[in-house]
């Protein structure tokens, strides 16, 4: 405490800060010190989750090909030479294959590349799934056969590992799918300009492939599963939220049952979702017998767990609606039913809508259920070819093919898996946006 | 495959019932209004009324119907099977429910073999032990793992022919219900006639049923897993399940099924998660609402909120290939890593779940106790103002005590969520069951055994495949327990401040 | 402004407590508090009146920087304490308001216990050495606000469960048991029945003698009751200060006779 010195300065003046209050100002900086810290803390971890994600992951959209000048032989496709489409489909992609060592001798031999590369050696530089592409590409256009065609293919994903640095001359020491000579040519390949990388288009819109192939998996097949999966959700969830949450907001009587579907209501919402798997699996496969690996079973599984989000939402926006326009309906004689679905339910639209989406974006995201109920651990090559095909068809979904991706264990797996989580988090992103946008644009304050 | 051609005929039937619908609203629309002479305030309702009010009671009574019917019918049919089954039927390691399954696959591969005209319906009806129906069905499509026996065929007919007779049953039991409800409806249809009420109270009824469905979804997560857990416990013992210390399943039986080393991994991953999550949660929540202006909140509390939005997946990926690697190389590899120690070997282990684990808990921390500490009313704040508290003093004596309770909530909460997560423990915890206090060993939880008792070829009458369901429970009940007790907390906080 | 008729009801000191010199006050664009100037005296009630949204509360605030905590609330112009510029850069806020209590409209007690809350100030600011020196204050904090009858056998009771009355008069404990020189109350019985608000008004008048008092009341009664000089506010501006006999029996200001008289407010 200060000493007093006359009698104008009060005993403790305010001017001068005492040592108690000097040490309590330094706890409050510390406290707030913490306080930032834990905020950078959270948004550091954001950043350095995107930044992994897109590092990681940005290379999947890009694939690296070989463009050759391919003789298409017509004593190899089309022996009988009428050009039948039957006829050239009985060549497999085992007849293929020739052509596509031919062409890739060929590029080597003009390139003045030296390499004592067997012809064997080389074409393993090609994707396995080079030649099925090739097959493709002709029986899409059997007119080109007998003439000499530049196409791009795709190469193994070791090059394509090499290409991005994943593969390094010195991490090939032990890896028997490529060796130093091979990367020699790939070198004077780059040089030669016929390797190169490109965007993938096939990363969107393919189907997932077999262990052996990851340049050539894609998630356009677990894209369409996921869909499917998002139309049934939307299809049940919506009306039946929507209804429920009318009932429990306008007409359910303050009682015990009310009580405990609203209490019911609020737990399923943070039943772990690997329980509605359990459920699912139990009852609409083991018991009712639909199909495993199923979209309509992925999105009967999602919409009870979206269920409750929705009506949690849309009871929200339902009571955001003033009584008064509810009492308005009533005084011109209209009927409590008819109050609620001419005026309340309307009014009420954008944020149930809004609700929606987010339950949607959410279910969208969800991987664990879909695991018990068989939408992993095979390969999503076809894609639906109408309606009841997409519902009932064993399909994958988009997290489900990113977890089975992980779980193969390949660094070009693994590139998919991350670039897959990008094409993920764009329809995340963009259905929040709309749902933000929506809550911008029509929100209205009573 | 097969379950794609049986749904056939119902998509039929219900179309059938729409149809009919439609054509009721049409014909009592017009009929109400000829019956009051084109004049429609003659009606006590608006016309459609009386046209909806026949629809509803042509198509909801028959659809109804169908509903329960669809339901029930297989377990009727299975029951009446399952006697024809005789003990000796069942070999060695096998069980009446294996059996089932046979009985079932042969019986859906024959109605493709006739569907697809492999066979005709009499042939199909006629075949014998001695026909290779192996061989006849594996050309439809349908692999069996052993040649047919008579008894399971015999079975399988039976099965075909209680199918198809429930099913002509069915369609006609529900065509009778949706012609009675037309007429009943047409015959209703007169001017005085209430329809509007009517309508409205079938609707009102459809708007229960939905609400309903939210207890109906609980009713049937308990009994499916109820079902399953008492199979379970009627082949293992439940001592072993709950007192026991290993788990080590053995798919050639005698397995060790004990929970408790999966609790450990559960309870010891969720703890590391709640601490990184409380405190940085917490403090954010605090700075959040207590200090930061309005536009560093509008910044941070989406930039926090997006965190919470990234699916598990995303977490589960980061966990295995970004920070168990990371993990590895500060307290692994020896003289190579960055500390120079040799303390941790595989990228899973229970600290890289838990950090990541604890990275997506911050956001759904931080948000509640953000809403718990705006709930604490701005009086108590002023009164510590005004008595010359700063502002960090009047949190920690003042905020924080008075939101304790809600915040207790909000952990328990977390605390749940984190017990229940699956893809970040199943792409980053490991595999191995063990109980240990070592951190950076791999240890498995319980929802990723489930995950892989589960997942790939399941066979439902072994206990390695049924303890998932008693797993399921427990962990049912440990998150239920939590929830209710938070929720419970929660709300009591709430009304404090009403 | 004419205020040095000293009235009967005897003022011990005229010494100037609080001085405040063309204070403004905003709220953002909105100019809350006009071009105030008054002095407040040592050990008096001075009561601030007006009808609802006339500054007084805000003006009560910036006597001991309560309104810092309002982000868009902007000061001008001096308040003086003793002599000290309570908006000097190098005042702390938190010094002020130990030695500035304050007691609300509402009463807000802690959800602690009633010693924990009347401990709750002599805590933060050290002012006790051991338990029985902090007994002592929080004893003689509830003696002085005329509670300590009612709550000494339950000390450890939550203050929570008190009634209304009870509860402001913990609040005003509370306050005083920091020691402060000027004590600040908010409409402090606009919560309250007319038996506890007998038992407070009678309560800040035997306060009179250890501290300034400086009340913002909503009832004319209540400020002819037990103030000694009063202040009337209207739109932001101090229209009248002087003697409370004075302000009600002959106001200068007609806005000051109508709202006496009950024609605005």
């Amino acid at each position: 405490m200060t000493d007093m010195s006359n009698s104008t300065t009060p005993q403790n003046s305010l001017l001068r800060q005492d040592a108690r209050t000097i040490r309590r100002n330094r706890a409050e900086t510390r406290f707030k010190a913490y306080g930032v810290a834990a905020i950078s803390v959270g948004l550091l971890m954001l950043v350095i989750l995107l930044v992994t994600i897109i590092g990681r992951g940005a290379g999947a959209f890009q694939q690296t090909f070989l463009t050759l000048d391919v003789q298409l032989l017509e004593a190899k496709l089309d022996k009988k030479g009428n050009r039948d489409l039957e006829d050239i489909k009985k060549v497999s992609t085992f007849g293929y294959a020739p052509l596509m060592a031919a062409a890739l001798e060929k590029k080597v031999a003009q390139s003045d590349v030296e390499s004592d590369l067997k012809p064997k050696e080389m074409a393993a530089l090609l994707s396995k799934d080079a030649a099925a592409q090739l097959r493709d590409f002709v029986l899409a256009n059997p007119d080109l056969i007998g003439t000499s065609v530049e196409f791009r293919f795709l190469t193994n994903s070791r090059v394509d590992g090499y290409m991005k640095g994943r593969v390094t001359r010195a991490s090939i020491a032990n890896d028997k799918s490529i060796n130093a000579e091979q990367l020699d040519l790939v070198d004077a390949l780059i040089k030669d300009g016929a390797l190169e990388k490109r965007f993938n288009l096939a990363f969107i819109t393919g189907a997932d492939a077999s262990d052996a192939r990851p340049e050539a998996a894609g998630m356009g097949v677990s894209m369409i599963g996921s869909l499917f999966m998002m139309l049934v959700v939307l299809a049940l969830a919506l009306p039946i939220g929507v209804a429920a949450s009318i009932y429990l907001e306008e007409f359910a009587p303050k009682n015990w049952i009310t009580d405990i579907i609203e209490v019911n209501i609020s737990n399923l919402a943070a039943v772990p979702s690997i329980v509605f798997g359990i459920l699912g699996l139990a009852v609409f496969i083991n018991y009712m017998h639909l199909p495993n690996s199923a979209p309509l079973v992925g999105g009967l599984v999602l919409t009870l767990m979206t269920l409750p989000t929705i009506i949690i939402s849309t009871r929200a926006s339902l009571k955001s609606v003033p009584p008064s326009i509810r009492d308005a309906a009533l005084g011109v004689g209209a009927s409590k039913m008819q109050s609620v679905f001419h005026h309340v339910l309307p009014l009420a639209a954008p944020g149930i809508l809004t609700g929606t989406i987010i339950g949607l974006a959410q279910a969208l995201g969800e991987t664990a259920p879909l695991l018990l109920i068989g939408m992993v651990g095979f390969i999503a090559s076809n894609a639906p070819d109408g309606i009841a095909s997409g519902l009932m068809d064993p399909n994958s979904a988009m997290p489900a093919q990113i977890y089975e991706w992980a779980k193969r264990a390949d660094p070009a797996f693994y590139e998919r898996a991350w670039g897959g989580i990008i094409i993920l988090l764009v329809f995340l992103i963009t259905m929040n946006a709309i749902a933000v946008m929506l809550r911008r644009r029509f929100e209205r304050r009573w | 495959m097969s379950n794609l051609l049986n749904v056939a005929p119902t998509t039929l039937l219900v179309l059938v019932i729409l149809l009919l619908a439609v054509f009721a609203f049409v014909s009592a629309r017009s009929r109400a209004m000829s019956l009051a002479g084109g004049d429609a305030r003659k009606l006590h309702s608006l016309p459609n009324y009386y046209g909806y009010n026949a629809a509803m009671l042509t198509a909801i009574p028959a659809l109804f119907v169908l509903a329960i019917w669809l339901l029930i019918q297989p377990m009727l049919v299975q029951n009446a099977v399952i006697e024809m089954i005789p003990q000796a039927a069942i070999s060695e390691g096998s069980s009446v429910n294996l059996v089932m399954s046979d009985v079932r696959r042969v019986a859906d591969g024959l109605d493709g073999a006739v569907q697809t005209g492999a066979l005709t319906v009499d042939a199909a009806k006629n075949l014998t032990a001695a026909d290779d129906v192996r061989s006849i069905l594996a050309g439809t499509g349908v692999a069996l793992g052993s040649d047919v026996g008579a008894d399971v065929l015999a079975a399988a007919q039976r099965y075909r022919g209680l199918q198809s007779t429930g099913q002509w049953l069915m369609i006609a039991v529900v065509m009778v219900i949706a012609i009675g409800g037309l007429a009943v409806a047409l015959m209703a249809t007169t001017p005085t006639f209430r329809a509007r009420n009517m309508v409205e109270r079938f609707v009102l009824a459809l708007l229960i049923l939905a609400a309903s469905l939210a207890i109906l979804t609980t009713v049937g997560i308990v009994f499916s897993m109820l079902f399953e857990s008492i199979n379970f416990f009627k082949l293992h013992p439940w001592q072993d399940f709950f007192l026991g210390s290993k788990w080590a399943p053995n798919f050639r039986g005698d397995s060790d099924l004990s929970i408790l080393p999966l609790l450990w991994g559960t309870i010891y991953i969720s703890i590391i998660a709640l601490l990184v999550a409380v405190p940085i949660g917490l403090f954010a929540a605090i700075y959040l609402s207590e200090y930061a202006n309005s536009k560093v909140r509008a910044f941070a509390k989406p930039l926090l909120e997006i965190l919470a939005g990234i699916p598990t997946i995303v977490y589960g990926l980061f966990a295995l290939l970004t920070v168990g690697p990371f993990l590895v190389r500060l307290f692994g590899r020896g003289e190579d890593g960055i500390l120079g120690l040799d303390w941790m070997t595989g990228a899973t282990s229970v600290l890289t779940a838990g950090l990541v684990m604890g990275i997506m808990l911050i956001p759904f921390v931080s948000s509640l106790s953000d809403d718990i500490i705006n709930a604490v009313p701005q009086s108590l704040r002023d009164g510590s103002f005004g008595l010359g508290a700063t502002h960090s003093e009047t949190i920690r004596q003042v905020v924080l005590p008075a939101a304790l309770p809600g915040i207790v909530g909000a952990i328990l909460l977390a605390a749940s969520r984190a017990i229940g997560e699956t893809m970040i423990v199943v792409l980053g915890a490991g595999a191995i069951a063990r109980i240990s206090p070592n951190p950076l060993e791999a240890m498995t939880t319980i929802t990723t055994r489930i995950v892989s008792q589960l997942t790939g070829d399941t066979d439902f009458a072994s206990p390695e495949t049924l303890v998932a369901f008693a797993l399921g429970l427990t962990l049912f009940v440990l998150t239920l327990g939590l929830n209710v007790l938070a929720l419970y907390i929660v709300r009591k906080y709430r009304e404090q401040y009403e | 402004m004419k205020d040095n008729i000293i009235s009967e009801m005897d003022v011990t000191t005229d010494k100037i407590k609080i001085s405040a010199r063309n204070v403004q006050v905003y709220y953002g664009e909105n100019r809350a508090i006009k071009d105030v100037s008054v002095e407040i005296q040592d050990k008096t009630v001075t009561a601030f009146i007006g009808p609802s949204g006339c500054g007084k509360s805000t003006f009560l605030r910036c006597i001991n920087r309560m309104n810092d905590t309002i982000d868009i609330c902007r000061v001008e112009g001096d308040i003086l304490i003793d002599g000290e510029d309570i908006y000097d850069s190098s005042v702390d806020p938190v010094q002020l308001r130990a030695k500035v209590g304050m007691v609300f409209q509402k009463p807000n007690p802690f959800p602690k216990s009633i010693y924990d809350n009347v401990a709750y100030g002599p805590r933060i600011h050290g002012l006790s050495r051991n338990k029985s020196e902090l007994d002592d204050i929080v004893e003689r904090a509830l003696k002085r606000a005329a509670i300590w009858n009612e709550v000494k056998d339950r000390l450890q009771a939550p203050g929570t469960g008190l009634s209304g009355g009870q509860q402001q008069r913990l609040c005003i404990a509370r306050a005083i048991a920091t020691e402060p020189e000027v004590l600040l109350m908010d409409e402090p019985c606009s919560a309250l029945d007319p038996i506890a608000t007998a038992q407070v008004e009678e309560l800040i008048d035997e306060l009179r003698q250890d501290y300034s008092v400086v009340i913002v009341t909503h009832s004319m009664q209540q400020a002819a009751r037990v103030s000694q000089k009063t202040a009337f506010f209207h739109l932001g501006n101090l229209v009248e200060y002087g003697a409370t006999d004075k302000i009600f029996t002959s106001p200068e200001d007609p806005r000051t006779e109508s709202y006496i008289t009950g024609r605005i407010g």
